[in-house]
């Protein structure tokens, strides 16, 4: 069993709207040391899969539905979990 | 004609439509359930607004997969005439049939009004209806419709003449003023505006009618 925490953002070039408006009502609360807000997705998966594909498996999950690659970019951390 | 408009789980434009293509354009239509795996003897598919899945995850991500999605893709590469109309605009995308995707407008609004268009190409089977006429105005309704592309893809979009609609005043930030592309081989058109909301005087304003009169006349040549 593995669980697979998966980050996804707007790639940089593509303006976060809902990131920027974050950022100005952080400068109203006064943290003006605060230059950028992006905000994202994040997903966790838990996957009953071997140490070969689990890797392979969660790139095509991201690519097929989780992540919009025309304007999304994404990471993941994939972890063994202990079998209870 | 017969039309088949595609009924999601969460779609709300799709009787909209219905009434638009049959009681206002005289043509015969069905609505088809997502759960449905085949179009044969339509002449045309309208994959209509509103909120399928709910828009969990992104706008069309999830109706992308739906069961009536590969009859689509299949009619759609067969040749056949599909026009999805804002949450059908993202599904087109999501699934491929049409290149870019929808952001969340630039101003985080949800934007409801009717917008003035100009009509960049008047050949196509889904605007020949319009002749010389190539500005119009039609009701937008989206917080979603921010189109975004690559300038490559940009590039491509305007060599093969596949922007079909602009907006005059751009609402949401869309690149190049972005409000209806066609797909490459011109049978496929994804638009936010909402042409089945202009269909009649009682409503105020009829410049959505030619289109679907365009898409007529094209199955009937």
């Amino acid at each position: 069993m593995y669980i697979a925490k998966i980050y996804v953002t707007y790639k940089p070039s593509i303006l976060d709207p809902k990131g920027e408006s974050i950022k100005s009502a952080l400068h109203r609360l006064n943290y003006e040391t605060v230059t950028d807000v992006t905000m994202g997705k994040y997903f966790e998966l838990k996957l009953e899969a071997d140490a070969a594909t689990v890797e392979s498996t969660v790139q095509a999950i991201c690519d097929q539905l989780l992540v919009n690659v025309n304007m999304e970019t994404y990471r993941y951390e994939i972890e063994a979990l202990e079998v209870q | 004609m017969r039309f088949a408009v595609i009924v999601f789980p969460g779609s709300n434009c799709d009787e909209d439509m219905y009434y638009a293509v049959t009681d206002q354009l005289g043509e015969t239509a069905e609505l088809v359930s997502y759960t449905a795996t085949t179009l044969a003897g339509f002449d045309g598919v309208l994959i209509p607004g509103g909120f399928s899945y709910g828009d969990y995850l992104r706008c069309g991500a999830i109706a992308r997969f739906s069961p009536i999605m590969p009859a689509i893709i299949e009619f759609a590469n067969n040749g056949g005439l599909v026009l999805g109309v804002c949450n059908g605009f993202q599904i087109l995308t999501e699934a491929g049939l049409l290149p870019g995707a929808l952001r969340e407008n630039k101003t985080l609004n949800f934007i409801c009004k009717d917008a003035p268009l100009k009509i960049e190409n008047t050949q196509t089977a889904f605007t020949s209806a319009y002749g010389q006429n190539t500005e119009i105005r039609l009701p937008i309704a989206h917080g979603e419709g921010n189109y975004y592309c690559d300038e490559a893809t940009l590039a491509q979009l305007k060599a093969n003449h596949q922007i079909v609609f602009t907006y005059q005043d751009n609402p949401n930030g869309s690149v190049a003023d972005i409000a209806g592309i066609t797909n490459e081989a011109g049978n496929v058109l994804g638009m936010m505006p909402h042409p089945e909301r202009a269909v009649e005087w009682l409503l105020g304003n009829t410049d959505g009618l030619p289109l679907f009169e365009s898409m007529a006349a094209k199955v009937r040549q």
